[in-house]
């Protein structure tokens, strides 16, 4: 008997010969890459224009600050704002149907993983590109804004939502179609009032995300501050352009704090 | 016998006036932005039938032989976000672990470290380019500098909240036995959020492959700047062609880049 004879299994050798062919195809990327860096130096202006930021950085333009007009600060930031409200809103309804289409556990295998593809293509499309479309669509202005975020919100806010829903408990539904509801009676019995609090907090947290993204929209002419910003930054007027950063990262940071102490009390 | 009254029992719903109190905020805010905003959704529709000529010139067809012209920026761009995430993903990790309470238990570190860890997430990559490009003048080094500083943000964030969530078992084991900083940042540490860490990275590439797209549009290299030409030049049928292939590219990117992060994070 050779009982005291174990038979170890051969350690996987191929594992590190895939591991070296992982790191050489990383490593020659990124020196192709490097390749493609092209460095002219700074430019001959690149002294006054770093003098120049830090000066801008430490003289705040007060007056644009306290412009309440149209052309104000505060004007630009509250319409900022209120481009990430309305899209996030948008979507957040928009989303709905789209992931329940993408739910295992509502239509079957073969229609979610097309809703699944639907969701991801969206979410795929730059939002910038989005709003550079859409504003030839709707003419530049905050709409463009609000409707690139509310289509681009889809992507995300659909993958998650139908996450949500396939995790739910299937039992409630079970029931409502065992005594006779129908499909909308499930929807709104069953489905909704299982996941309201996760699509909430979600929902908020895509809004963080959003406040970030309508600061750059007005970049492309998407309405909001980045359009002032691009401006400023072109024109040189570096205390126009830090008043606005500045600005900028206080609002989002508050923004920030405000949604994540809901999102903690929702979940 | 003693007898007493005993007083029914009534039932007090609990009120919900701070429940009716936050929907009315919640729609105040939401409809207050829709007005603020202008936005009208009859609007919307009407300009919508009105313009399907623009994005018929766009699309119908796209300027197919403009392929050969757009592939060039179209690798500029992937490049720009492979070395964007390289950098950023190299300087986030001693300063994820400054952030990280369970590496450095010091308020006095955490705390500042984090505070500007969550300035430089808040401006945005495209804002980063267009001041580099006014020091360093158009081309692909003020990009590259942007999203490499936009995706150390996001991957310091990112990995500081995974090495808080390590399992704290081995630290201790190790801290028992005399292991200095070092050995347990290599020891306990590193094995338990390399999977996350290239997870992570790779998911900035992903992001700044989309950044890359639009940041020509500033000046700072990739395929933006051919989009913007072709814009300004009122070039419809080329702008469809540069968005079907970046939309292409951007598909396959985050499909191949997602399976990847799969297998890393089981």
């Amino acid at each position: 008997m050779n009982a005291n004879v174990i038979n170890l299994p051969k350690k996987p050798r191929e594992s590190k010969l895939r591991k070296t062919l992982i790191y050489i195809v990383v490593i020659s990327l990124i020196l192709w890459s490097f390749d493609s860096l092209n460095y002219q130096g700074v430019m001959i202006t690149a002294r006054g224009t770093i003098q120049g930021m830090i000066q801008g950085f430490l003289n705040p333009d007060i007056a644009y600050l306290t412009n309440t007009t149209v052309d104000g600060l505060p004007y630009a930031i509250l319409e900022t704002i209120a481009i990430a409200i309305s899209g996030t809103f948008i979507s957040g309804i928009l989303a709905i149907p789209f992931a329940l289409m993408a739910s295992r556990n509502i239509v079957g295998d073969r229609t979610s993983k097309v809703g699944k593809f639907i969701i991801t293509m969206i979410r795929t499309f730059p939002e910038l590109i989005l709003a550079l479309v859409l504003i030839s669509v709707v003419g530049p202005g905050a709409p463009a804004g609000i409707l690139a975020l509310g289509i681009h919100s889809i992507g995300m806010l659909g993958k998650l939502y139908s996450e949500a829903i396939e995790s739910m408990d299937i039992g409630v539904k079970e029931a409502l179609e065992s005594c006779g509801g129908n499909k909308m009676e499930v929807l709104f019995r069953a489905v909704l009032p299982q996941v309201a609090p996760e699509f909430l907090s979600y929902t908020l947290f895509r809004f963080e995300i959003n406040m970030r993204a309508a600061s750059t929209l007005g970049l492309v002419g998407a309405g909001g501050i980045g359009a002032p910003l691009i401006f400023a930054i072109r024109a040189r007027g570096w205390e126009r352009a830090f008043t606005i950063v500045i600005v900028l990262i206080i609002t989002v940071t508050i923004i920030d704090l405000i949604s994540g102490k809901i999102r903690k009390k929702l979940v | 016998m003693t007898e007493f009254n005993q007083e029914p029992i009534v039932l007090i719903k609990p009120k919900r006036y701070k429940f009716w109190f936050n929907i009315f905020i919640f729609v105040f805010l939401i409809f207050g932005s829709l007005i603020f905003a202008k936005f009208s959704i009859i609007e919307v529709i009407t300009n919508f039938f009105q313009s399907t000529r623009l994005l018929s010139r766009m699309f119908l067809p796209p300027a197919w032989n403009y392929a050969d012209n757009a592939i060039g920026p179209l690798i500029e761009t992937i490049q720009m976000a492979i070395l964007g995430s390289f950098v950023g993903a190299i300087v986030a990790f001693p300063v994820a672990l400054l952030a990280a309470r369970t590496f450095i238990d010091n308020k006095f570190v955490n705390g500042p470290t984090r505070f500007i860890l969550n300035i430089f997430r808040t401006i945005p990559a495209l804002v980063l380019a267009s001041l580099f490009v006014a020091i360093f003048g158009i081309g692909n080094f003020a990009g590259v500098l942007a999203l490499s500083i936009f995706s150390f943000g996001l991957i310091s964030k990112m990995l500081y909240e995974s090495i808080e969530a390590i399992d704290l078992g081995q630290v201790e084991a190790l801290n028992s036995v005399g292991a200095n900083k070092l050995e347990i940042l290599r020891y306990a540490i590193i094995p338990q959020i390399l999977p996350q860490y290239l997870s992570y990275t790779l998911y900035a590439f992903e992001v700044n492959v989309r950044a890359a797209a639009v940041l020509g549009y500033v000046g700072a290299g990739g395929i933006g700047q051919i989009y913007e030409r072709a814009l300004a030049f009122r070039q419809f049928d080329r702008v469809g062609m540069i968005i079907i292939i970046s939309f292409g590219a951007v598909l396959i990117i985050d499909f191949v880049s997602t399976s990847i992060r799969k297998r890393l994070v089981r």
